[in-house]
């Protein structure tokens, strides 16, 4: 071999296994930089205070800097959107895989796919504008903007992962399960319920982590619908998510106020790492 | 048979067919009236002054000529950026690595940015880009932010279509004489190029609804600038979802709103449309090679 190109083969050698680390390093910069900014809050304000804190009052003269109003909505938020968002989504997942014909599955595959595509602020505009309004009338409250309308829009972003992942799972079950379960008599609607949804069980528990990730990191969506008041959560009161939190003093923060908001976005990337955590256990378990 | 059925099992069989009817047909009838009702709002707006000016008191126009230009410039410079890297990294993965642990540790990372939301990834690339290396709020810092955060989808989609390369083309270059990148380049990267353009798609589409990531470290400015101006630090742009927020939240604008969400719906469609025809057709001319 020619010296240049072996120099270059070398080269090349280096340069991927630099790319090949290039995501670990981004891992550790982000973590790194979250810890150094996020913690000195934290210590000033005490760990207690700030995490169990019910009171958020950022700009007041003598400030408070409790999160545990963000950290219940986001928790509610996300429990609600599952609650609705998953039994809707498998149940599509299932008709889809399953029930319906190529064409219709076809057809509802490809609008799954749209609406995962929609930017998340397409999705605060229409809660905004026709989910807000709706939720008031109904309900009959001064304003529509609280946690309620909040749910049904994060359900809406959380169904296009909870159906195509459910629906990868129910499809790679084995066809002889359900041949054996339709040869012992079993209607196809009970062969589907009772065999193949079970085996694909750590499939569809899957796409609901991934759900829950989803929802609880959205940001712009419920920015635009959920009122923005640092409430203790209720389904109709207007309230403030941990992404919200961020996003919505940031522009204007300074000083101590400034840094409590790193330190907020540091207790969601502790729970986005657990979820992560929690997936990684999942398809581990699968896989073994 | 149907006749020894016991009315239970009916009802019950009968009851779950309703539901899954019912859910299918309201996830479809969600995405119709979303999509009609965007477009229905938006589309009257749409003119060709509207897209070709930009906002101005002075001469009263509404435009969003810069946050088109922002997004193109964004999606640019990321991707530039992004794809050697996400590439080079796939490569490593697929075609170098061969310690198990190492390459766990490397999809463990990976994994990870791909499940950071992205109002955390506004706010490091707050950190590092716009301050720690004083970018200032500008096209650029968020470009490298949205970097970082695209790099997860380049290197998955990347490595799948690698590991379909089957291992007699490496086998018969490398018996051939030629060096491991010299195989790679002419023989593993031209038959992957399917997964490449695919993450390449479905990267501008993540970075067309970008929003959150973009908002503290873009900027919201509405200034036109020039392809120059956008990689020159300290100059802030908004993309069109920013552009979007601001209008709808801020402002209360909300016929402008609509007309910025029917474009980057349309823009959705595109992109979905054609990621499903790099998948298919690229792939198709991959293997007829």
């Amino acid at each position: 071999m020619k010296k240049t190109a072996h120099f270059m083969e070398k080269s090349m050698n280096v340069v991927f296994t630099i790319c090949g680390f290039l995501a670990v390093g981004f891992v550790i910069l982000i973590t790194g930089f979250l810890c150094v900014s996020g913690t000195p809050a934290i210590g000033k304000i005490g760990i207690i205070d700030f995490l169990f804190g019910t009171e958020w009052a950022s700009t007041a003269s003598t400030p408070s800097y409790g999160i545990l109003p963000f950290i219940l909505t986001s928790v509610y938020g996300t429990f609600g959107a599952i609650i609705i968002g998953v039994p809707l989504g498998l149940m599509c997942a299932i008709f889809v895989a399953k029930m319906a014909n190529d064409k219709v599955s076809k057809a509802v595959r490809t609008s799954v796919d749209l609406l995962s595509g929609i930017p998340s602020v397409v999705y605060g505009l229409v809660g905004m504008i026709i989910i807000v309004p709706m939720v008031r009338e109904v309900f009959n409250l001064p304003d529509g903007a609280n946690l309620f309308s909040a749910i049904i829009v994060l359900t809406i972003m959380i169904l296009p992962s909870v159906i195509s992942v459910s629906e990868t799972a129910i499809k790679t079950v084995p066809k002889e399960y359900e041949e054996a379960s339709l040869a012992l008599g079993a209607t196809k609607t009970e062969t589907v319920f009772k065999v193949v949804v079970p085996a694909a069980k750590s499939g569809i528990i899957t796409s609901i982590v991934l759900g829950i990730g989803r929802s609880i990191g959205e940001a712009m969506a419920v920015m635009m619908v959920a009122g923005n008041v640092a409430n203790m959560p209720g389904l109709f009161k207007s309230v403030r998510f941990l992404t919200t939190a961020v996003a919505s003093e940031m522009s204007y923060s300074s000083g101590l106020q400034r840094e409590a908001l790193f330190s907020i976005a540091l207790v969601l990337f502790v729970f986005i790492l657990i979820i992560n955590l929690v997936l990684n256990l999942i398809v581990k378990k699968d896989k073994e | 048979m149907q006749e020894k059925m016991s009315l239970n099992r009916k009802i019950k069989s009968a009851l779950l067919n309703v539901l899954m009817y019912l859910s299918a047909g309201i996830i479809c009838l969600i995405l119709l009236g979303v999509i009609g009702y965007i477009l229905y709002r938006g589309l009257p707006h749409i003119s060709v002054d509207f897209l070709t000016s930009k906002p101005s008191l002075i001469s009263g126009t509404v435009g969003i000529l810069s946050n088109i230009l922002n997004t193109v410039y964004i999606i640019l410079i990321t991707l530039i950026i992004v794809l050697p890297l996400g590439v080079g990294s796939a490569i490593y993965l697929n075609e170098y690595a061969t310690n198990k642990k190492l390459i766990r540790i490397i999809e463990l990372a990976t994994e990870t940015l791909s499940g950071i939301p992205s109002i955390i990834y506004g706010l490091v690339g707050m950190l590092i880009f716009v301050q720690f290396c004083s970018l200032g709020t500008s096209i650029l810092a968020g470009s490298l932010t949205l970097v970082i955060m695209t790099l997860p989808t380049i290197m998955r989609t990347t490595q799948e279509s690698l590991k379909t390369v089957s291992d007699g083309y490496r086998e018969g270059s490398l018996a051939l004489g030629s060096g491991k990148w010299y195989m790679i380049r002419t023989v593993v990267l031209p038959s992957a190029i399917d997964g490449i353009v695919t993450g390449c798609i479905l990267s501008i589409g993540r970075i067309v609804g970008e929003s959150a990531a973009l908002l503290f470290t873009a900027g919201m400015a509405n200034e036109i600038l020039g392809i120059v101006d956008a990689v020159t630090p300290g100059n802030a742009g908004s993309s069109l979802t920013v552009a979007l927020y601001m209008y709808a939240k801020e402002r209360g604008e909300f016929e402008i709103a609509f007309a910025i969400a029917a474009i980057l719906l349309i823009l959705t469609f595109v992109i979905n449309m054609s990621a499903k025809w790099a998948a298919t057709t690229l792939k198709k001319r991959g293997t007829k090679q």
